[in-house]
């Protein structure tokens, strides 16, 4: 195996032959700290990679499935490793390593060295079941692992993920963006057993069962062999089955310690390379770092404590006096959209005597914990399942030793005022870590700035702060805002760079100066120096602001460029080049006849329909050139647009209400049309939903709404900022008991107000967190006019409501509009490039 | 880099008439076909009325999503460069050269294109 051809890089006297092995993330973070400490001249480095990659983002792995290619993950320009004078060697393994004559072994030759860094990470483990290696079978580590998932998804149905902590639940997140039906297999009794305890796991289980993940717990899988209605069949202790086409296995990970362990160096119990604080293994010339690398019995499955390695193996080369310490391993996550934080010793078990505090909402699916020292003055430790919007407080609180408020449970407690307890970054040391990936504290981060880092960009370029894992963004933010604002610099609120105002800033300009092009609200109010076109993020937020105030059609010439596709062409773009058409359905009532009409219209157009989560029918994958027809039909029917692909009124649900139902006290139905009539086409910073419900049954879940009403025997009690989607929030009761009248006008008034100040894509209910003052301030101004602006809203509101008119109709009655919809300006046949099967008996793409 | 940067008719060859200027959309993209000596293509064509060439041609296909859409993005302008912004995932290119800002690696094929009177003529190669 070993060949003789000797390929040793000549060398001058007075440098040394440095061998890295693996081009990983932290291998790749060690020859990078070597280049900028300068030490690189010392050396003439190699580094060999057994991917055919060089270095990339394994902790954005995932992104890989959702368009990012291996270029933009890699960690480095193509030519970064040559421009330094590094040799590096990718698809080249290491096969062996000579400790007696200093040399390593690869399939190519042989190469000299007199300082070996070894770090070559670690491998995904897979439970010795029978048939873990049959076709289908695949991990989840590397670039090439997903292509093969990939593969394999192509003709798959289903997909299995064995191991349910974090990397199985990233795992599952990435088959079911393939579109597979995804199931976990957990060994344990909970997920993620590593971070989370029983209910927090139940908890969590719920939530991502709801999701549409099949969750399975405590089932150990014994063999896996054909499958009859899929490729696999997985046999369960129990001898239950699960059929599946493809399995990941991602049951924990394993240092790759194989070359270590064959040239004898000191290897621990369960694996990993045994180092000591300055990363030297117990051969004076090779030292480990990253996932392989064993420091006080244990491994750190986490890129930020592999970069301090990095760090020390560097100033242990150059006789510098840095030290390996041990890491935080704290963490917070959004797993398949759902929240997860882990803080120091989450399950309470390393500290005896430590006490705890646990709430949990099951209404809201909330999950907190806190472990204390017994006197109650300090955090050992938190988990948190459902929201981590107090993650980075606890954290602060955990890694500064900071003495704990009277009651601690306050922390984790629901609080009145309905803003979470933040420490602000005023209280925080200098020592304050701020972003571990990058050791930052707080005290360099202010140091960047006294060196004159004048925003968040540049305090980033000069500290690396927040381009790691980017988990510590929005604390970044707040101090580096928080400190420019101390040292009297402005802090630059621009919406983009082509407009130095806020969305609120640009709204009152456009209504006080009464602008209605954004030509001339460049004109007067751009930035000089870019003062030309605009771009994606001003353009739709300026067409918004001018539909709201003025409310002409956004298909008028002058808006056209300003629109997003979907509001360009009336319909929501899908993957393929197609569009979706939904007609409103005011209140989800709909007459048999227009039924009919939907149907007839989706047969002679092949469109696939589906009854959508807002009570209406979603008509998708029409060719662009057919939409004016569809329109023109469905327009003589009696439709008109639904607005699902503008930021503006979405649909009012609605129960059935008194008119049928025994418990109903209002008419649910008849109000929900009403409201839906009279705030369609209003367009938003982003979409509004309604809610009616007949009564406290709630059947509408008009709770989960921007605007729920719940009927009363007396009328109306009117609940605002709600929010279903990715993170839900329960709307908070605002009025009760209005009559018809009072309930428009209050509602009038709150979304006006809400138009005038939320920033561009904010919807309702993170516009209220973040509004100074909170629920109470709200009232003050909607309900006893605090600012004596009632009147000004309530009429905008009614020009809003006047000037309505449905934008399909408008656009099928004018020829140049019309133009737009040719998908070619020189053919008229369709698009060749969308290819339609069918499935269930309808169209979807290929 | 004037409207007339077309050659004069000499060799018809190279060049192909697509539309007229009513076919466009100021500061908005449109698309057509285009025949190459590798075939048909599908092109965007945007209309920056007063901004340099004032035509842009480009590949109508978004590398990130494969679908052919890349003339129904937002035109807009980083840093002084006129962009089109893919309207599925939203990446930027940039319409002089059709480089991608978010990813050095991509880059869409341009065609030279310009008025001659009110048509408009692009060169295939
Ligand atoms: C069609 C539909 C799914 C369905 O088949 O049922 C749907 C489809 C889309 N939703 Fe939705 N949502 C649909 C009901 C919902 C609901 C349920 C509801 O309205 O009661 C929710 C949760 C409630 C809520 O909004 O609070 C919902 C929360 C979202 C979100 C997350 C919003 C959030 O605040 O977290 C997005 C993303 C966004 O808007 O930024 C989204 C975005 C989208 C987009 C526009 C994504 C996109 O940009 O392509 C989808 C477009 C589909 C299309 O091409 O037409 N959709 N979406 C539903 C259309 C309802 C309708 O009749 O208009
Ligand atoms: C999907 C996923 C998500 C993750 N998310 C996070 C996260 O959110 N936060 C976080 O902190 N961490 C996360 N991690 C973990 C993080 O990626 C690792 O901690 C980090 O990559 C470790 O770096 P490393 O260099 O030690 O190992 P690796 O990045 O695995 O690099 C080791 C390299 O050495 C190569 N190699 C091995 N043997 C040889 C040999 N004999 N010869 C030559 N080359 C060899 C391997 O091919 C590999 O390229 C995630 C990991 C995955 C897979
Ligand atoms: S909310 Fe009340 S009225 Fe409406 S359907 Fe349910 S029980 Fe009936
Ligand atoms: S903590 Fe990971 S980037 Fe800052």
């Amino acid at each position: 195996m070993v060949n003789n051809k000797m390929t040793t890089p000549t060398t001058s006297s007075n440098t040394q032959k440095l061998i890295i092995v693996g081009n990983g993330m932290v291998g790749h973070h060690f020859a990078e700290q070597l280049v900028e400490s300068g030490a690189l001249a010392g050396f003439e480095v190699t580094i060999f990679g057994e991917e055919r990659h060089r270095a990339y983002d394994r902790v954005h792995l995932s992104e890989y499935f959702s368009g990012r290619d291996a270029e933009s993950l890699a960690l480095c320009d193509g030519d970064y490793y040559h421009t330094h004078g590094i040799q590096l060697r990718s698809g080249e393994a290491v096969t062996a390593i000579d400790r007696e004559q200093q040399l390593v072994v690869t399939e190519q030759g042989h190469y000299a060295y007199d300082q070996l860094v070894l770090a070559t990470g670690s491998f995904p483990f897979v439970p010795p079941i029978p048939g873990n290696d049959s076709e289908g079978c695949l991990v989840y580590r590397t670039l090439d692992d997903l292509d093969a998932i990939q593969a394999a998804a192509k003709n798959a149905t289903n997909g299995v993920v064995v191991g349910g902590g974090l990397l199985g639940l990233e795992a599952a997140n990435a088959l079911r963006g393939l579109n597979l039906d995804t199931a976990v297999v957990e060994f344990a009794p909970r997920l993620m057993p590593m971070q989370v305890d029983s209910e927090g796991g139940e908890l969590l289980k719920e939530k991502i069962e709801a999701l549409g993940v099949q969750v399975l717990t405590e089932r150990a899988t014994q063999r896996i062999e054909p499958g009859d209605t899929s490729r696999l069949r997985m046999v369960f202790q129990d001898d239950k089955v699960l059929e599946t086409d493809l399995i990941v296995f991602s049951a924990g990970i394993r240092p790759q310690d194989t070359l270590a362990r064959a040239c004898g160096l000191t290897i621990g119990e369960r694996g990993g390379v045994v180092i000591d604080d300055q990363c030297r293994t117990n051969d004076p010339n090779i030292l480990a770092i990253g996932e392989v690398a064993l420091w006080n019995r244990s491994i750190f499955g986490l890129v930020a404590p592999g970069y301090q390695m990095a760090k020390t193996a560097v100033a242990t080369l150059t006789g510098g006096d840095t030290c390996f310490s041990g890491a935080d391993m704290s963490t917070k996550l959004k797993l398949l959209g759902v929240d997860v934080g882990s803080i120091g010793d989450a399950h309470g078990n390393q500290n005896p005597g430590a006490r705890m505090f646990r709430y949990l909402d099951p209404l809201t699916q909330v999950y907190r914990k806190l472990v204390v020292t017994s006197d109650g003055k300090k955090l050992l430790g938190a988990m948190l399942v459902g929201d981590n919007s107090v993650y980075d407080t606890l954290l602060q609180y955990y890694a500064n030793g900071i003495e704990l408020p009277k009651e601690p449970a306050s922390l984790i407690l629901p609080q009145q005022s309905g803003a979470a307890p933040a420490l602000g970054p005023d209280s925080l040391p200098e020592t304050a870590m701020i972003c571990s990936c990058h050791n930052v504290t707080k005290g360099s981060i202010c140091s960047a700035i006294d060196a004159g880092a004048a925003d968040l960009g540049s305090v980033k370029g000069a500290t690396k702060a927040s381009t790691g894992c980017g988990g510590c963004a929005a604390l970044l933010k707040s101090v580096v805002d928080h400190e420019l604002e101390a040292r009297g610099v402005e802090v630059d609120k621009s919406i983009c760079e082509h407009f130095a105002h806020t969305r609120q800033g640009l709204y009152d300009i456009v209504r006080v100066e009464g602008i209605k092009t954004f030509s001339k609200l460049m004109e007067k109010h751009g930035n000089a120096e870019t003062h030309r076109l605009g771009c994606d993020i001003c353009k739709p937020a300026v067409a918004s602001i001018l539909a709201s105030c003025f409310n002409e059609p956004i298909t008028d010439a002058a808006h056209v460029p300003l629109q997003d596709t979907n509001d360009t062409f009336m319909a929501n773009m899908q993957k393929n080049g197609t569009y979706s058409v939904v007609p409103r359905i005011a209140g989800g009532e709909i007459t048999p006849e227009k039924l009919v009409v939907l149907g007839q219209v989706a047969q002679k157009y092949q469109l696939y329909t589906k009854i959508t989560g807002g009570q209406r029918i979603d008509l998708f994958g029409a060719r662009l050139e057919d939409l004016p027809a569809i329109w023109g039909e469905l327009i003589d029917a009696g439709f008109e647009t639904g607005h699902a692909y503008g930021k503006s009124l979405r649909t009012v649900k609605s129960c059935v209400g008194s008119t049928w139902c025994r418990y109903g006290v209002q008419d649910s139905v008849g109000m929900a049309i009403q409201l839906e009539n009279r705030y369609k086409g209003l367009r938003a910073p982003h979409k509004i939903k309604f809610g009616v419900s007949g009564c406290t049954r709630e059947c509408a879940e008009a709770q989960s709404k921007d605007i729920g009403i719940i009927a009363t025997e007396n009328g109306w009690n009117l609940y605002v900022c709600g929010n279903g989607g990715m993170r839900p929030r329960h709307a908070e009761l605002f009025a009760t008991d209005l009559d018809d009248e009072q309930l428009y006008r209050t509602i009038d008034r709150f979304l006006m107000f809400y138009v005038r100040t939320a920033d561009r894509l904010q919807r309702t209910s993170v516009w209220r967190e973040n509004l100074e003052g909170g629920l109470d301030y709200l009232k003050e101004v909607i309900l006893e006019d605090s600012l004596g602006i009632s009147d000004e809203l309530e009429r905008q509101m009614q020009h809003v409501v006047d000037s309505y008119q449905c934008e399909w109709a408008n656009a099928i009655s004018d020829p140049e509009k019309l133009k737009r919809f040719r998908s070619f300006v020189n053919d008229a046949r369709p698009d060749p490039s969308i290819i339609m099967t069918s499935e269930r008996g309808q169209p979807r793409p290929a | 880099m004037t409207a007339t940067a077309l050659k004069p008719t000499d060799s018809t060859d190279t060049r192909q008439p697509l539309c007229t200027k009513a076919d466009l959309v100021a500061f908005s993209g449109v698309a057509a076909w285009l025949t190459t000596s590798q075939g048909a293509v599908q092109i965007a064509l945007f209309y920056l009325p007063g901004h340099g060439n004032e035509l842009f041609a480009l590949d109508h296909q978004d590398p990130f999503s494969k679908a052919y859409v890349i003339a129904r993005g937002i035109v807009g302008d980083i840093k002084g460069s006129p962009v089109i912004a893919s309207p599925i995932y939203k990446q930027h290119f940039r319409l002089e050269d059709g480089q991608c800002l978010e990813d050095e690696s991509v880059q869409l094929r341009t065609w030279r294109v310009g008025f001659q009177g009110d048509e408009v003529w692009v060169e295939r190669e």
